[in-house]
Order: C-alpha cells, then structure tokens, then sequence
C-alpha cells in the first residue's frame, strides 16, 4: 500500500456506505441460494445413498472430488458456457457444499441408535414415518454441524466470485487488490469475516431452538 | 380385576430358517388370553427370533401365529404392529421426544383424539408411579433406568392392546431396581388383563413372572409349563440343569405359607418363635426360620393365630417330585 497512507480511510466508508450495503445484501444473497440448494441436493443424493448403499461410495466420492477443484479454475472452466453470472457463481458455490452435507446428513442418519428404530417400527411406524420423525429430527444435531461449517465455507469463497463479477464483499478485496488501496480491502475481508462469525452464531441459536433434548442431561 | 380383554395367541408348527441354519424349529404352543408366556433359554435358542416373529419384524419360514385366531401374516404389518405393544431391553424411547410423547406414539399413530391421548397419558405415568405434572416434560435422557423402563412399559401399553411382546425389558437395570420392576408390572399386567410373550435369558425371572414357561433350546421347545411343574418335573437333564440345582428352594419361592396344611398349635413349644404371615412364600419363611435357628414357627393373620409351620413341612415341599 502507498506509504503514508492511513490503514482506513474512514470518509472513504462513509462516502461508499450505499454500495457497501448493496454488497452485503448480494453476499448475504449468494451465500443463503448456495446453502439452500445445496441442501436439497444433499439431501436427494443422501436419501439415495441411504436407500442403496452401493451408489453411497460413488455419491461420496464425486462430492469429494468436486470439492478437490481448484475455485479458481473451477469458475474458469465455467464461465465460456454460463457466462459472468450468478449461476456460474451458484454452481461453484453449490458444489463445494455437497461433500460435507451430504457426509453429514448420511452419519448422522445412520447414527440413529438401533434400539430407537427397531421401536419404533415394532410399534407401527411406517418406513417414511421413521425417515421424517424419528431419523431427521434425531440426525439434526449432525445435520446443523455441517450447514455451520459448509455456510462459513460459502461466506469465504463468496470472495472469490468477485473475480467473475459476482461476489458481495469480495467486491472490495478485488477493488482494494488493484487500486493498492487498503481501505476497500479490509471493508471486504473483515465484513466477510464478521458476515461469518455472526451467520455460525445464528445457525448456534436455531439448532438449540430446534433441538431442546441435546442440552440436557 | 381383570377385564379379560387379552388375546389368545397361538404358534403352530412355526419355522425360521436362515440358509442351512435353523433358528426357529416347529415352534407349537399357545399362550392362553390374559397370561404371561416366558420365553426362555440360553443365547441363541430362538426366543427373541421367536417373539419378533408374532409382530412380524421377523417374517417366518413356515408356520402359522393365530392371535384370537387370525394368522398375522394375513394382517398388514404397520396396523398389526400398532395393535401389539412391544418393550425391548435398550427401552428404545425416542431421545427427542417428552415422556409424554413418547407414551402417545401409538395413540397418535392411531390416530386418537387430543383430549383422549391426554388423559391415557396421565393415567398411565400414574399407574407407573411418575407425576405428571412433574415428568410429563421430561426427556428420557433426565430420566433413571429404572424410570425409562416404566416410560417403555407404559409406551406398550397406552393404545390397550390386547397383547404385548417383551424382549429382556428389565435386564439392563440393577437387581433392586428389576425387582420392584417386576413387582410392578405383574401389577399391571394382573389389573390390565394382557396377554404377555416375555423373553428373557433368566431362568429366576422367568419362574418369577410366568404363568407359563417355555424353555427353548437351538430352536426347539423343550418344555411349556407352569413355572411349579417345571421346577417340580424337567422334561430332562437340560431342564433340569437350566432350571438349577436348587430348583427345590425356587419351586419354594412359589408356595405360600398359607397354602401349607399347618400343624395345630402348642403353645409352650412356640413361645419365643419366628411369627410368619400366610402370604409369604415359603422360601422367606425357611430363611426366617433359619436365620433365628427355629424348629418352628408361629402363623399369624393379623392377631389370629392359624397354626404352626415346622422346619420338617417346609423339606416335605422341597421334595420335587411332588405336584406343586
């Protein structure tokens, strides 16, 4: 950064205060369509996976390997056919969810104590009836632990989406990057940070209203 | 009393093969309405195969199960299921759920009115002993072990079925515990008048609950009778040995004071002896009279001397051989 120069320029922030909210609604926008329908695809390919235990491995291991790609690379790849767009944001977003979801969502199903299945079908419970009440709500304390983990991971990589025109507070990283402007650089990084931390709180305080029996003992 | 509203369950010539093995072997018995049928026998002999055949969790490979004549493999699984209660040993409550609701599950699934299911709920947590009003929200695991079985029992029994199955239900809790346990659900059972298949791996149980007893070995019944003729007369040494070498002192456990012809009184001689009640069994009246060295004891109901029991009566009932 050019010397001399204060670290924050405050009137800076306060002239950009528009875009700045502008920025954070899009992050905020990104992150929650990315979780979502990172979600519904876990959970498909988890029921699958469940059902048949055979295609479990192969469901795992492409999840895996699309977590491998490089993001850079990866929206690279993608933009000749879907263009700088949100989709092409989304895509990428969206794939690196599913590994740690769709693990989740399959070990903490399994995870469903045997004794607490074997009553609840000798009692007259239906097979979809033990899918919706007893194995979810019971496999949601695991479930959450992901979507806290795959929702900071989405609120990070956001960032990178800057590079293909998207990217909510990346905006200011890319901005700060190539103006050598400190000011900008830290708006983005340390809003995504706190984007962040205040998103893990949140999902902490909807897991425990949701499941009250795992504080007790 | 009892309302007799129990179901006769009968297995015919009921057979579990898995590949070459044979678990369950021509399996012929039937429990008779409002009764307690144990199964037992050691690790691997067919009994809880056997008892998950009746809801069907476990599909035989031939064979019938009448219950009040209606074969269960004629009946959709889910509905026959929801007309059986089912205890297991690991108590299988759901964790996310309140006592009370767990104790609804079947009502719910039956689909009951609100208020109904309220007050079966109420009803039940007082037959086993928990407030409701200070336990209906609690989760199973604030629970004790002891308290989660009665939760268990109490979850079986809410939608009144006319039978139960129960597979080990108090072999994980302390002998103390199991004990009230038991007293408490021949309680239950007596005033509920359900028929009960009971599986357990303890033959102590086993005489202690049954009305009817059926030892099983590598798939096969050996022997279905009352619990006094099966300590009194083993089909064979299996039984025999099963049952234990003391199964003259446990038969003793089964016989009261009061169903013993009494010898007349001599006072003299009595003065300073153990005072017993005809409702103890025998078997706490022998420790009595051991324990304060006593030839003989003195029968009291209430302040009405009924006779006298002398320690040469009591070995007369160990006799085994004997009709209990």
């Amino acid at each position: 950064m050019t010397p001399g120069e204060p670290l924050i320029r405050w009137d800076w922030i306060a002239s950009h205060a528009g875009e700045i909210s502008l920025r954070i609604g899009e992050h905020l926008e990104l992150t929650v369509i990315a979780v979502v329908v990172g979600l519904v695809i876990a959970f498909g390919l988890a029921f699958v996976a469940l059902r048949l235990p055979a295609l479990s491995a192969p469901i795992t291991g492409t999840a895996g390997i699309l977590y491998t790609i490089p993001s850079l690379a990866l929206f690279a790849f993608l933009v000749p056919h879907t263009g700088l767009s949100v989709l092409t944001a989304e895509i990428g977003l969206v794939s690196y969810t599913l590994l740690i979801l769709i693990r989740n969502i399959i070990s903490g199903i399994r995870g469903v104590p045997s004794d607490v299945r074997d009553a609840a079908l000798g009692m007259g419970y239906t097979p979809q009836q033990i899918l919706w009440r007893i194995e979810l709500p019971l496999a949601l304390a695991v479930i959450f632990a992901g979507i806290r983990v795959a929702t900071i991971t989405t609120i990070g990589l956001v960032t990178v989406t800057a590079l293909i025109g998207q990217g909510g507070l990346g905006y200011f990283i890319l901005l700060g990057i190539q103006l050598f402007f400190s000011t900008p650089l830290l708006v983005g990084a340390l809003g995504s940070i706190t984007f962040a931390v205040v998103a893990d709180g949140a999902l902490v305080l909807v897991q425990r209203a949701l499941t009250p029996w795992t504080r007790l003992r | 009393m009892a309302e007799s509203r129990g179901a006769t369950v009968e297995f015919r010539s009921v057979t579990k093969r898995y590949g070459d093995t044979i678990a369950v072997d021509r399996l012929s018995f039937t429990v008779p309405a409002g009764r307690i049928c144990v199964l037992v026998g050691p690790s691997g002999c067919g009994k809880t195969t056997s008892l998950r055949m009746v809801n069907r969790l476990i599909e035989p490979t031939s064979g019938e199960i009448l219950i009040d004549g209606q074969n269960v493999l004629a009946e959709d699984p889910t509905q026959l299921r929801r007309r059986i209660g089912y205890v297991i040993q690991q108590t299988g409550l759901f964790p996310h759920q309140t006592v009370a609701d767990n104790i609804a599950t079947v009502p719910r699934l039956l689909g009951w009115p609100k208020e109904r299911i309220q007050l079966r709920v109420d009803e039940l947590m007082k037959l086993i002993g928990l407030d409701p009003g200070r336990m209906r929200r609690r989760y199973p695991a604030q629970l004790s072990g002891g308290e989660r079985q009665r939760v268990g029992v109490a979850r079986a029994m809410a939608a009144e079925p006319p039978l139960m199955l129960m597979d080990e239900p108090f072999a994980a809790v302390d002998p103390i515990v199991r004990e009230r346990l038991q007293n408490e659900f021949l309680r239950l059972q007596r005033a509920q008048g359900i028929t009960v298949i009971f599986v357990t791996h303890d033959i102590d149980e086993a005489i202690k609950l049954g009305d009817r007893v059926a030892v099983m070995r590598l798939g096969h019944l050996v022997q279905y009778a009352p619990p006094g003729e099966l300590l009194a007369r083993p089909a064979d040494d299996f039984v025999a040995k099963f049952v234990g070498s003391d199964r003259g002192l446990k038969r003793l456990s089964l016989l009261t004071v009061g169903g013993v012809e009494l010898a007349p009184l001599d006072r003299a001689k009595l003065d300073g002896a153990p005072v017993l009640s005809p409702s103890m069994s025998l078997r706490d009246a022998l420790a009595v009279m051991l324990s304060s060295e006593a030839q003989e004891a003195t029968v009291m109901e209430g302040d009405r001397y009924l006779g006298a029991l002398t320690l040469q009566q009591i070995g007369r009932m160990l006799r085994v051989d004997e009709p209990a």
